[in-house]
């Protein structure tokens, strides 16, 4: 494993260019530009408030703007999770002349996959303080708890990359296994609404790592109270674990990629 | 010297036929193994070594060639040596940064400018952004692009996608280069810088693998040749010992397709005749040399002397023979009709022999096959057609050289004095 990551570092300007390849393409002829990595997310808000006024208005409630932060900040991290799993599943199978001709550290292409949509992801995440400060959420020290979220975030999200985009490699029903889980997944998962609307059911969200990060993202952002101690330390342990087993399992078979591919 | 490249008994073998590589097919064949372990082939016995137990070193500064025929094992053993496929069996040590020649432009995408495919493709080949950054320049400067470098590579054309794709890989400087038949991209004149970038990695002293089907390139540049058939070395020595080795190789190779081929035209000529009913029937082509010996092959120098042995069942008048030479790629080298050269029978019946003397034709050391008809006399209804023999001509060392039809004897001189006019 370590010497997987000392790959990736040895070729970090390959990883550099690649993920730079994976943006220009995606707004390359786009008029709109880097506008629509805002655009999407906005789209998905706006469904999810819809959502959540159903759920109020049958509980009786009205919504609030804190609601509309709430949504706001989860349904970032979710696009970029969701969309990040999308391209790292294909990111092997679609780069197959690089994988049969030449020699380079194989993770590269999922991770460069996932940086990409991280760029998005910043873009998108740059409207957000002007969000809370429209609103009058505003800010507090909590706040300091989002980089250690964000982290685990990014090594859950890559090492489920990792781990799918190999095996897609060899069996290529996963893209369509992977496909329906992240159409629907959004519902099993407290984006639209919080763990604590599901009553008893509230763990079973939170077994979820990305429902705990998410979970702890809007206590700290929105209610400005420390994460639960529990279901932060399980988010993290859920992430490191991840990306270790995705790196070394990744790293295991990727001889036997440039013959199966 | 220390070596550069490590190759110990290497063993890598490949499945023929289809993988299971969708779980809906894996998942009934799992099911087949365990209930009927030994109904169907096993994947074990489609597997194949394509390349087995193979040992060489190279030391610093080597460089080497690797020929054989197609499907020899020749790039398997290149993907080895790069790191792209890992050997079943044995140890691959390299000592040095390597970088591989091989599908210039593998890395580029076709939405992306030229400039951002340099640093694209450079990086994929293991450059670092500084390093293309201080040789942009040059590259662009080799490939020609010039102006175009701005654009979008998809509207380049295939040569000047596959210029710069040179270029970029040419600009590494690299410990250990392996090179795949890259050399034959653009026109002439960007063949000749290629040749030149070549010449120049040869004296920076970088350790290079070459693998060519291009035997003058090869001869040229490599001073040790490594032979490879069927997975495995056959030889490794120097080129100009290992290279008559693999020509005749290629000569028992060839000669099995020529078998082929002569089969497959005698059912043909066999259904015309059944056809047309048959007047008269050439048992035999006998090659001789100028004094009437059969030959099984004949050298350049030799006088080539060919009988046509028939047989005329009726009487046919006014026959008319033709004999055609033909290389083993269609090529007609030379063609033959006794009435051009004023030889006449005016009747033939019977069993019967013609003779005909083609001097020294000097063919050059190559397998060709014999096309013998016999005609009527207006050249119109063939009576009997002959397409089975081979001419087999080598040259003095049991050469081939397949370079051209044939070798005149040549004296070349000095012009003293000479003055444009």
């Amino acid at each position: 494993m370590i010497n997987a990551i000392k790959g990736l570092i040895k070729y970090r300007d390959l990883l550099l260019m690649l993920t730079f390849r994976d943006i220009r393409i995606r707004y390359k002829q786009a008029a709109m530009g880097f506008l629509w990595a805002i655009f999407m997310p906005v789209v998905a808000v706006f469904a999810g408030i819809l959502v959540r006024q159903a759920m109020l208005f049958v509980s009786g409630k009205s919504l609030e703007t804190h609601n509309v932060v709430s949504i706001a900040i989860k349904v970032l991290p979710w696009t970029f999770f969701a969309n990040s799993i999308r391209f790292s599943v294909q990111s092997l199978v679609s780069n197959r002349d690089l994988l049969t001709k030449i020699y380079f550290p194989r993770a590269v292409l999922p991770l460069s996959s996932t940086l990409a949509c991280a760029f998005d992801f910043s873009i998108a995440a740059a409207v957000i303080p002007f969000v809370m400060l429209f609103t009058g959420i505003g800010a507090s020290v909590q706040l300091l708890w989002i980089p250690s979220l964000l982290v685990f975030l990014f090594l859950f999200t890559f090492g489920l990359g990792l781990l799918l985009s190999a095996a897609n490699l060899f069996y290529r029903d996963v893209k369509y296994v992977v496909d329906i889980i992240l159409t629907f997944g959004i519902f099993f998962t407290p984006v639209f609404y919080e763990a604590s609307d599901l009553g008893k059911w509230k763990n079973l969200m939170l077994y979820n790592p990305l429902g705990s990060i998410l979970e702890s993202l809007h206590r700290v952002v929105v209610l400005k109270m420390l994460p639960d101690p529990f279901w932060f330390s399980y988010a993290g342990a859920v992430s490191i674990i991840m990306f270790c087993v995705g790196l070394s399992v990744f790293y295991g078979k990727e001889q036997d990629f440039a013959e199966n591919v | 010297m220390s070596n550069m490249i490590e190759f110990h008994h290497v063993w890598k073998k490949f499945v023929k036929g289809e993988k299971f590589n969708s779980l809906r097919d894996a998942i009934p064949n799992m099911f087949r193994k365990m209930t009927n372990p030994n109904g169907e082939p096993t994947l074990a016995e489609r597997e194949f070594w394509a390349v087995r137990d193979v040992s060489f070193d190279i030391p610093k500064g080597g460089v080497v060639g690797i020929m054989g025929p197609n499907g020899a094992g020749k790039s398997t053993t290149l993907k080895l040596l790069s790191g792209i496929i890992s050997p079943n069996k044995g140890e691959i040590k390299i000592h040095g940064r390597l970088s591989a020649l091989i599908e210039v432009t593998a890395g580029f995408h076709p939405e992306l400018t030229g400039r951002e495919n340099v640093y694209l493709n450079g990086t994929i080949l293991g450059m670092k952004r500084r390093e293309i950054d201080s040789k942009f320049d040059q590259i662009v400067e080799f490939s020609g692009i010039g102006e175009f470098i701005d654009t979008p590579v998809k509207r380049y054309s295939s040569g000047m996608f596959s210029r710069l794709g040179f270029s970029v890989a040419a600009h590494m400087d690299p410990e250990i280069l392996l090179v795949d038949e890259v050399l034959s991209v653009g026109d002439t004149a960007f063949q000749a810088k290629c040749a030149e970038k070549m010449r120049d990695l040869l004296g920076s002293g970088a350790t290079i693998v070459l693998v060519s089907h291009n035997l003058p390139l090869i001869q040229s540049l490599c001073k040790r040749a490594i032979l490879i058939d069927h997975g495995e070395v056959l030889k490794d020595a120097a080129t100009d010992e290992v290279i008559p080795y693999y020509e005749n190789t290629v000569i028992r190779q060839r000669e099995k397709e020529f078998e082929r081929k002569r089969q497959q035209m005698e059912g043909v000529v066999l259904q015309v005749k059944e056809q047309e009913k048959c007047l008269l029937y050439i048992f035999n082509v006998i090659i001789q040399d100028a004094s009437g010996h059969h030959h099984e092959s004949l050298s350049t120098e030799d006088d080539i002397t060919f009988l046509i042995d028939y047989h005329a069942y009726e009487k046919v008048e006014q026959p008319v023979f033709r004999v055609d030479i033909l290389r083993g790629d269609g090529v007609l080298c030379c063609s033959c009709i006794s009435s051009e050269s004023d030889f006449a029978l005016a009747e033939t019946k019977g069993r019967r022999a013609v003779r005909l003397h083609l001097g020294k034709l000097r063919l050059a050391p190559e397998l060709y096959l014999l096309k013998v008809s016999v005609w009527d006399k207006d050249l119109i209804h063939p009576y009997a057609v002959r397409y089975k023999d081979v001419l087999k001509i080598v040259a003095e060392d049991n050469r081939l050289s397949t370079t051209a039809v044939f070798v005149p004897e040549v004296k070349w001189e000095k012009v003293e004095g000479w003055k444009p006019q």
